[in-house]
């Protein structure tokens, strides 16, 4: 059974979570192309992506990067992190 | 057949004519090169020469004829979809399936053995009759069916699933078949190569040349050819493919894996689905159970199989056939789903001129090898989308024009 490594809690099998998909931001103010591009567009080629992934027993999200080549989990990225990249000026929408 | 068979035993191989040509060089130039040496690929090359007399065709695959998702699908052919355009284009699909091994001089082992989609729930009953009466409404053999039609049917079928979700009803689409799927590939490979179309195997491609978006050629890694038009038909390589030439696409890779049993004697004629269970079955004319189930839940790039898989495979398969309980997998793989969000595939032409794109075939892909091939010689050629692929056009999704075919494989209900 393949494990995934939780920051807090350890390996966790992989069957306790679902896939959150990749990870993305919505743009601020975006014509009708960007909208349509973000909402359905995805980094499709192999490499590292970084991916959200919810762990049902505990109920938390949890950001990931991973080798979608070789299913690996490189590390694993502090939800914090994201929330503080999210601008927070919303005046120009 | 069995005086071929005899002369055969006693003149030995040798005086058999190859299949396939041996290496050739590489030209300068080519009208038009299709990457993926696959079932679409040589059936796009089929109908270019055959229909459309295009001289100079290249089939550039970087493995061997058929090796990818043509020979790891469960082989099953039907057209009980849920939309009209699916409906439609699946129909001409099956269609040109039943006259081609004729067409293709070639045994593919097409059998019409009837096709039951299982529902375990009212909702999926609904989705079932919804089905039924689009395929109906546009001539096609699909109908509803209570749960003794299924047993008369199906008698080694446990109905009630073990007593967890039992089988209220099925749709029962009677065109539904099996056929050998590396035979629809080489079928169409011979019938290509005789009419002067160049294949090449293990020629790997590893660039675009685009001009001011137009195609203007391929690198490979056995040298760079010219050409105006490249139509990628690469399944679950799309995305690399795309990436070459700068286009964004929704495909996702998602890993999709089946297995058989060893063989056993006929006992089921007829092909299952369970969407609720996430399993299919059949038996195939050697006797195998051929079983899939639905696409792996996260991304990966990979042809690995899981155990995890064939355990809950075979959870779901007991509960539904029993007496299958002592049979053993005999092989298990994996093949590279190109998912799209609306569960149809992307089919014509694209933002750069001379760039044609066959992709998102996820689980749907083996039943639409003729037509695909068709309607994609047809577009290459006359550089617009045919009328069939239309609704399956790149720009739905910047214009929300999505498909939502939810009649595809491995889609719950």
């Amino acid at each position: 059974m393949k494990l995934i490594p939780l920051p807090d809690l350890g390996p966790h099998p992989v069957t306790e979570f679902d896939y959150g998909g990749e990870q993305s931001r919505p743009p601020l103010v975006a014509d009708d192309a960007t909208w349509a591009a973000h909402v359905f567009n995805r980094t499709g080629a192999p490499g590292v992506l970084r991916e959200w992934w919810y762990h049902r027993p505990t109920g938390g999200w949890y950001l990931f990067e991973r080798d979608t080549a070789q299913d690996r989990f490189l590390r694993s990225i502090p939800v914090q992190d994201i929330c503080y990249e999210l601008p927070t000026d919303t005046s120009a929408v | 057949m069995p005086l071929r068979l005899l002369k055969f035993a006693l003149r030995g191989t040798d005086a058999e004519p190859r299949f396939f040509p041996p290496e050739q060089p590489l030209a300068d130039q080519y009208d038009i090169v299709i990457i993926g040496g696959g079932g679409h690929g040589l059936a796009c090359a089929y109908y270019l020469a055959r229909e459309h007399g295009v001289k100079r065709v290249a089939v550039l695959e970087q493995g061997y004829l058929g090796g990818g998702n043509t020979g790891r699908n469960t082989t099953i052919v039907r057209s009980n979809y849920l939309t009209p355009e699916g409906v439609q284009f699946y129909d001409q699909s099956l269609k040109l399936f039943q006259d081609l091994s004729e067409d293709l001089d070639l045994n593919l082992f097409y059998s019409t053995r009837g096709h039951f989609t299982l529902a375990h729930s009212d909702s999926a009953l609904r989705t079932m009759r919804w089905r039924a009466e689009v395929n109906k409404h546009f001539g096609i053999d699909s109908e509803l069916v209570d749960r003794q039609r299924i047993a008369k049917a199906v008698p080694e079928m446990d109905l009630d699933c073990g007593g967890d979700q039992p089988v209220l009803g099925a749709l029962w689409h009677a065109p539904g078949a099996v056929a050998r799927h590396d035979a629809v590939a080489w079928g169409y490979g011979r019938g290509a190569w005789q009419r002067g179309v160049e294949i090449h195997q293990k020629t790997r491609v590893t660039g675009i040349r685009v001009e001011g978006e137009r195609v203007r050629g391929v690198q490979t890694n056995r040298g760079e050819i010219a050409c105006d038009k490249l139509i990628s038909m690469v399944a679950g390589f799309t995305p690399r493919i795309t990436e070459m030439v700068g286009l964004q696409t929704p495909i996702e890779i998602f890993p999709l894996q089946a297995c058989v049993t060893e063989p056993v004697k006929p006992f089921l004629n007829s092909i299952i689905v369970s969407g609720s269970l996430h399993v299919y079955v059949s038996q195939s004319s050697r006797g195998e159970l051929v079983m899939g189930a639905s696409v792996d839940p996260s991304v990966l790039h990979s042809t690995r199989s899981s155990f995890g898989f064939v355990e809950e495979l075979a959870d779901k398969l007991l509960d539904l056939f029993p007496l299958t309980g002592r049979l053993r997998v005999m092989r298990q793989w994996a093949g590279m789903s190109d998912m799209t969000p609306d569960f149809a595939p992307i089919m014509g032409t694209t933002p750069i001129t001379g760039f044609y794109l066959d992709a998102g075939w996820g689980t749907w892909g083996f039943k639409a090898t003729p037509i695909s091939g068709k309607t994609m010689a047809w577009t290459a050629v006359n550089d617009q989308n045919h009328e069939l692929i239309k609704p399956f056009r790149l720009s739905r999704f910047t214009d929300f024009d999505l498909v939502g075919e939810r009649g595809a494989a491995s889609v719950g209900h």
